[in-house]
């Protein structure tokens, strides 16, 4: 092909021509980019949502919309943040654009049940937002019969079960390709503990949506017979059993936290280390990690249920099985801690949403200690310390990690760098707006002021004041992010293809990828943390090149590079699969001299492949 | 180069591998296929779970089951319809073995086969409601007879369908071979799945 030719192409398939997106695509990655506007449009209504809330709640009267709104307010606020902001955003979003770039596929393992997957999204969310018109439902985003199916608009609550049916559906098309997509389609030589530990996640989380999400549809085709057909399964009159809803309901809500906070630890996985220019630390145990999390996450439902007449010795076992998760979370957080610890840091944005991810998600995690104990949870249950805990959990966790891993993936998405003191800005904005919001809620949670009321006492009157000027601050520091990213993906400095020298798969192709990902099919040369150990990145981009070495180099150590096996270059670790005979490598260790740390962005990588040496994705069939 | 490492230039990634035409198409791997049906029926499964769990505790609570004033079921056309579904799958498992030896002609006999004991099962469950006296919203049994037999039904339909739908693809000509017949497999799967989910069903809404 004629360099014109395959510089058009590549125009075509690039980042530039903004219509493939909007239109019906099976390319991942226009999926997961079609996923991640979506949803960031979704956030801004639930951002908006939010903060019809926090205005009504700025003085102790119902003076700014009336009580009926204000439930409708609440509840679709809830909804939209979760299942149409950060479930799609963090695993449709960047489980479809990472996940076959990290395992060097070409696409997803089905990628058209991928495209009416996303474009379930949309519709449901119109719908919901159209329920507005017919008094949306108002009985929280848990929906408890019988208040659900005796109050309210009887067609806002019926939309609301069909929005969510429809978007549970999305998500369990979803979870079989990133379940079937992990395991079946990893390059040669990717066993599943060479994995980038982003993939690690997404399949403990789709496994959590495969199970969990099922029984919510089952519980809300319940909910809609008794709401429209007159059934009696969870109205007591009827002779039914409320608490049998919120069981079903838990079992999937409960797990739905850990498909929220899953893929976002694995994307905090990849950020650190790459920003830290530090190897992993404990790759194996944050792997794993993610698994109990799935496991203890699906038997702890019942730990929201401590207030419903649950027996005390049933109590006892959820008490105890959910503080257990405080195990694994930890492992995780302190291989965070670890990974940064003595790394060399580059504070840019991503690297700081991602302490700010720790720093936030622990707070909430440690708040969630306190209300998994039995005692405790019933002095607090429904007063805002949940409110605090769970948006320190989501917003602090979920939405800083969702942050820091669009400014990560922003360059390789768009082909476009982003400016980082706008970043910085957004950040500083960010952090300050949420706990000046969310952390004088622990404190009128504990005074005992009750969540979802629109009026409460005056004395609690001045720390709501505060709340309402950090969600203010909140709602403003979306700004700076929404014109950086806009302006920075039409008239950004170019990106080159690993702007942060990370060693992953997806940073081995070009930026954006072309469609079918990569010019050659990627060959592992080292794991995906290897920071410093041998100069990693310069072997893998050799390897890309494919150049026979001319010379024999030697390790510090004295070992000929082309006798080097994976055990020298790790330390008995064995993810560097292939030796690197084939590379002309200076090799050197990070103490040396590194020129991942010592050069600009481009001391060692070629900023895009040659033309004559890419090979059209359509032609590869053969080789 | 030692023979522990891959050589770049002959690594090719692990679904085209195989070097089979039919897998060339790098997203059209059986396998991935097959495995993706069995991932995606885990999760009905788990629909299924949620709903005989809610059934279970709503029987454990209550005083009485089934509720006083329910009628006693029929157990004959009950029965006569699970033994019709229990054979269906072994009918539908000759059309996987026909079409494994090339044999279309036999995929098309027992696929019809199958479809014909499907909507007889279907015939027999429409009748067995329009005899039964006791309405959807009569009591909490009578809620969860329907809802859950009625949603099986809906199974039972959808794999009538997607019989039907993989018979008219096998009308053309070699559509479906002894080494491509996805579809067929898929079908079979799935009405496996349709049939192990009505034993259940059949044990916990009539025998116990």
């Amino acid at each position: 092909m004629e360099p014109a030719d395959l510089a058009a192409r590549e125009h075509e398939e690039s980042g530039t021509n903004w219509r493939k997106f909007f239109g019906f695509s099976t390319d991942h990655k226009v999926i997961g980019i079609q996923y991640l506007v979506t949803s960031f449009f979704f956030y801004l209504i639930g951002g908006a949502l939010a903060s019809a809330v926090r205005t009504e709640l700025a003085t102790p009267d119902a003076d700014f919309v009336s009580p009926d709104l204000y439930n409708s307010l609440f509840t679709i606020h809830a909804t939209v943040m979760i299942f149409l902001w950060i479930v799609p955003a963090a695993t449709g979003g960047f489980g479809n654009y990472l996940i076959p770039l990290m395992i060097g596929a070409r696409d997803m393992a089905f990628p058209r049940l991928n495209a009416v997957a996303f474009w379930m999204i949309p519709p449901a969310g119109i719908l919901l937002m159209s329920s507005f018109f017919v008094g949306a439902a108002g009985s929280g985003w848990t929906s408890y019969p019988p208040l659900s199916i005796i109050n309210g608009s009887k067609a806002g609550e019926f939309i609301w079960i069909l929005s969510v049916l429809l978007l549970g559906t999305s998500s369990i098309l979803g979870a079989v390709n990133f379940f079937v997509t992990i395991l079946k389609m990893r390059i040669p030589g990717m066993g599943l503990n060479q994995m980038p530990l982003f993939c690690w996640a997404m399949l403990a989380a789709s496994a959590l949506i495969l199970i969990g999400t099922p029984v919510l549809a089952g519980a809300l085709i319940l909910l809609s017979f008794d709401l429209i057909a007159g059934t009696a399964f969870f109205n007591p009159t009827g002779g039914g059993d409320p608490v049998v809803y919120q069981h079903m309901f838990w079992f999937y809500s409960h797990p739905a936290v850990y498909i929220m906070i899953l893929p976002v630890f694995g994307m905090i996985s990849e950020i650190i280390p790459a920003h830290a220019r530090k190897p992993i630390f404990g790759y194996r145990a944050i792997a794993y990690s993610s698994l109990a999390i799935s496991f203890l996450g699906l038997i702890v439902w019942a730990h929201h249920m401590f207030t419903s007449g649950t027996p005390a010795w049933l109590r006892m076992f959820f008490m105890i099985a959910t503080m257990i998760i405080a195990v694994p979370t930890g492992i995780k957080v302190f291989s965070w801690l670890a990974t940064i610890w003595g790394g060399k840091l580059r504070l840019n944005s991503a690297m700081i949403f991602g302490m700010g991810f720790i720093s936030m998600f622990v707070v909430g995690g440690l708040s969630g200690i306190m209300v998994a104990s039995v005692p405790f949870d019933i002095h607090v249950h429904d007063t805002y310390f949940i409110v605090a805990h769970l948006h320190y959990v989501l917003f602090g966790g979920s939405v800083f990690g969702l942050y820091g891993a669009l400014y990560h993936w922003f360059p390789k998405m768009t082909g476009r760098m982003m400016n980082e003191t706008w970043g910085k800005v957004h950040f500083a904005l960010t952090f300050i707006g949420f706990n000046m919001c969310f952390l004088p809620m622990h404190k009128l949670g504990l005074e005992g002021m009750p969540r979802r009321v629109a009026m409460y006492d005056p004395k609690f009157t001045a720390l709501n004041v505060v709340c309402t000027v950090g969600s203010y601050i909140l709602a403003v520091s979306t700004i700076p992010f929404l014109v950086n990213a806009a302006w920075s993906w039409l008239r950004g400095p170019k990106a080159p293809d690993n702007p942060w020298q990370a060693l992953t798969l997806e940073w081995m192709t070009s930026s954006p990828p072309p469609v079918e990902n990569f010019y050659k099919d990627p060959v592992l040369a080292s794991g995906p943390y290897d920071y410093g150990m041998v100069n990693a990145l310069v072997i893998r981009q050799k390897m890309m090149k494919g150049k026979e070495a001319t010379t024999e180099r030697k390790t510090p150590s004295g070992i000929p590079l082309n006798q080097l096996k994976a055990s020298d270059l790790l330390g008995g670790s064995s993810s560097i699969v292939q030796s690197a005979s084939d590379a002309e490598v200076e090799a050197q260790t990070l103490q040396d001299e590194d020129p991942m740390l010592s050069g600009g962005p481009n001391s060692v990588l070629r900023a895009k492949p040659d033309p004559e040496e890419a090979v059209n994705p359509d032609d590869r069939q053969d080789s | 180069m030692q023979s522990s490492t891959i050589d770049p230039a002959k690594a090719e990634l692990n679904y085209h591998a195989a070097g089979d035409e039919a897998t060339a198409a790098h997203h059209g791997h059986p396998d991935h296929r097959v495995f993706g049906v069995i991932v995606f029926l885990v999760a009905e499964g788990m629909i299924f779970l949620g709903l005989f769990a809610a059934y279970l505790t709503f029987r454990a609570v209550a005083p009485v089951w089934p509720p006083e004033g329910t009628p006693e079921r029929e157990l004959l056309l009950p029965g006569i319809n699970t033994i019709i579904l229990i054979s269906s799958s072994f009918v539908i498992h000759n059309a996987d073995t026909a079409i494994k030896k090339n044999n279309v002609a036999g995929l098309r006999n027992w696929f019809i086969a199958t479809a014909i004991m499907g909507v007889i099962f279907l015939a027999g469950q429409v009748y067995e409601y329009s005899h039964l006296e006791f309405g959807l919203t009569s009591n909490l049994y009578a809620s969860t007879f329907y809802v859950l037999t009625g949603f099986h039904g809906l199974h039972v339909c959808f794999g009538v369908l997607l019989i039907l739908g993989v018979l008219w693809r096998s009308l053309k000509a070699d559509h479906y071979s002894s080494k491509s017949h996805f579809g067929v497999e898929a079908a079979e799967i799935y009405w496996h799945f349709v049939d192990i989910v009505w034993i259940v069903l059949f044990l916990l809404l009539y025998i116990l």
